[in-house]
């Protein structure tokens, strides 16, 4: 925690003192004294930036350019929630006898729509995280593991997820299965090969000191390789969370039941736009936030990287 | 000194090497010979430094009598073993920092101990007694990105103490540092050398270090690798390196080195030659 706060403030001493004259020095030291600003600030130009995106969007709407029919505006499609939100209450409308009006209130439903979609990607990105590291240990670990399984690994790394949804079909029909098995179907492959990218990248000083000192090859492994290709590791994650949130929606428009994915599919089906949007905006603010997760996660891991998101601010 | 070139050897004796030679990627295209017949031997507590021209396979031969390379030719023998794998009683410092980042300063000092299970008070209190030894004991609980370059390989040489080791071998550890650094450096490890009592074998280009530092200097020939000549410095301790002696033998081994450095100079051209 004391890493996180110290991060904070040299990225603000940093940030501010720059142009150098007395007066910022003085109100960079009070940013630094004041801890939290510097959240404020974040949070700020975040929403400077949506609302730059939704006010250009606003004005297109003013001017008559956008139709909003097509292209309803922020003010629109977030208008009516409740209307909107009654959508997303596909868990029991399949079901004989329950009607559109029964069951969770339409904010309910936009959570719980919500929360699935976001376990679905969690559960995936765990299960691929933990094979992918696993395998491409395994890979580096034994040489006839490697010779046996890493052309096929290589040969099914550039088929699109797309390819695999009958497949997921197939073996697990309808449901959660199908949706996780096509978000870790997304990502495996790549990060078997991210994870024997980064083992290959290792300082081999830090291998040879571990060597000297006498480690045996599985001490060398747990000790050395695997905290050492940590950090490359979460970025790749990272990355891929992006990633296995576009796969998720793809496997839900299929039917799972309910999620995000089929919210869309239902929109598209019944040419309502506001609809599309509102669900792009959930589905915006929900992958923000995992990664934004993942980010803090990332700094209680890694505790000993610098902060180098600064690094380049001088140029 | 007078026995090195004997055909026996002592099994006393902290390095022994005959006959070694080293091709990288023997067998295929790009195989090019690193060493060929080297033939040394370095007495226990003597401190042997390796000077010669960028890629003459002086770091080469620390990694083989580290063990963490084969040599392709001859064999190496430690204290009468022969040398097949690394071992802690051969520690290696490298150039570049080789502290590993996620542990703290102790934990990094006390990484060997770790390795064969020993419990965390023991482990503590011997990285306590190696970081008193190279004066940083008030980092114990800093992390290696806290310190400063210098700092980083004093640590690092305290890890290698830490396993008490019988050969310290250092490849350019010095040579990242800014000039004042090193000249502090060197009083350190000379320090560390007396009171540890092992063999040092250092690898370095520089002659004013070289001269600073060894009791004898192995002077190697542009690649591949052979011993030119052995150099002794017989300059009593402490040094004073701005003596006429001191001078002459600068003088001298740059002489040495200056032929050496000439032949691989006339290589690299002869390569960027298309044939």
């Amino acid at each position: 925690m004391a890493v996180v706060a110290r991060d904070g403030e040299t990225g603000v001493a940093a940030g501010a003192s720059r142009p150098a004259a007395a007066t910022r020095l003085l109100a960079s030291r009070l940013f630094v004294s004041m801890a939290g600003l510097d959240w404020l600030a974040k949070v700020w130009w975040t929403c400077l930036s949506i609302s730059l995106f939704a006010g250009l969007w606003e004005l297109c709407w003013a001017m008559g350019w956008a139709d909003e029919k097509l292209l309803p505006p922020p003010h629109i499609f977030l208008d009516n929630i409740a209307e909107q939100g009654k959508y997303f209450n596909t868990a029991t409308r399949w079901q004989v006898g329950s009607s559109m009006t029964e069951g969770p209130s339409a904010f309910e439903s936009v959570l719980i729509t919500g929360a699935a979609t976001t376990a679905r990607v969690f559960a995936g990105l765990v299960l691929a995280s933990v094979l992918a590291i696993g395998i491409g240990v395994l890979v580096r670990y034994y040489r006839f593991f490697d010779r046996l399984v890493l052309p096929t690994i290589t040969l099914l790394s550039p088929v699109s997820p797309i390819a695999w949804l009958p497949v997921a079909i197939f073996l697990f029909g309808i449901g959660n299965a199908p949706a996780i098995f096509m978000v870790v179907v997304a990502l495996f492959f790549h990060m078997v090969l991210a994870t024997i990218n980064q083992i290959d990248t290792v300082n081999t000083n830090l291998i040879n000191v571990a060597r000297t000192m006498g480690a045996s090859k599985p001490q060398i492994y747990t000790r050395v390789i695997i905290p050492a290709i940590l950090p490359g590791m979460l970025q790749v994650l990272r990355m891929n969370l992006f990633g296995a949130w576009m796969v998720v929606l793809v496997a839900e428009s299929t039917g799972v039941g309910y999620g995000m994915g089929q919210v869309i599919m239902l929109a598209r089906n019944t040419f309502n736009p506001s609809l599309v949007f509102f669900t792009i905006a959930v589905i915006g603010v929900l992958g923000f936030t995992f990664d934004w997760l993942l980010r803090l996660a990332q700094r209680r891991i890694l505790y000993w990287l610098p902060d180098t998101a600064e690094r380049l601010r001088g140029l | 000194m007078a026995s090195d070139n004997a055909p026996h050897f002592s099994s006393r004796d902290a390095v022994v090497c005959r006959g070694v030679g080293k091709t990288w990627a023997a067998g295929t295209k790009r195989a090019h010979e690193a060493l060929r017949e080297i033939d040394l031997d370095i007495k226990p507590g003597e401190f042997v430094v390796f000077l010669g021209p960028s890629g003459c396979g002086k770091s080469t031969l620390l990694y083989l009598i580290a063990g963490l390379e084969d040599a392709t030719d001859g064999a190496i023998w430690s204290f009468g073993d022969k040398v097949e794998t690394p071992s802690p009683e051969r520690s290696l410092i490298f150039q570049e920092t080789s502290l590993f980042p996620w542990l703290t300063v102790w934990q990094n000092v006390s990484f060997g101990l770790a390795i064969r299970g020993a419990a965390q008070e023991e482990r503590r209190a011997v990285a306590a007694e190696a970081l008193q030894r190279v004066g940083l004991i008030a980092a114990m609980d800093k992390r290696p990105d806290e310190l400063s370059g210098g700092m980083r390989q004093r640590v690092a040489v305290a890890r290698a103490l830490a396993m008490r080791p019988k050969v310290l071998l250092m490849d350019e550890p010095f040579a990242a540092l800014d000039v004042q650094t090193r000249a502090r450096m060197q009083d350190f490890l000379l320090d560390v050398w007396r009171d540890s009592g092992a063999s040092v074998l250092f690898v370095t280009h520089h002659i004013d270090e070289a001269v600073a530092l060894a009791d004898r200097v192995v002077v190697f020939t542009s690649r591949p690798g052979r011993i030119k000549t052995i150099f002794p410095i017989d300059l009593p301790r402490p040094r004073n390196l701005f003596s006429r002696e001191a001078e002459a033998m600068r003088i001298q081994l740059t002489e040495l080195l200056r032929d050496e450095v000439d032949r691989a100079f006339a290589e690299q051209e002869g390569f960027a030659v298309p044939a």
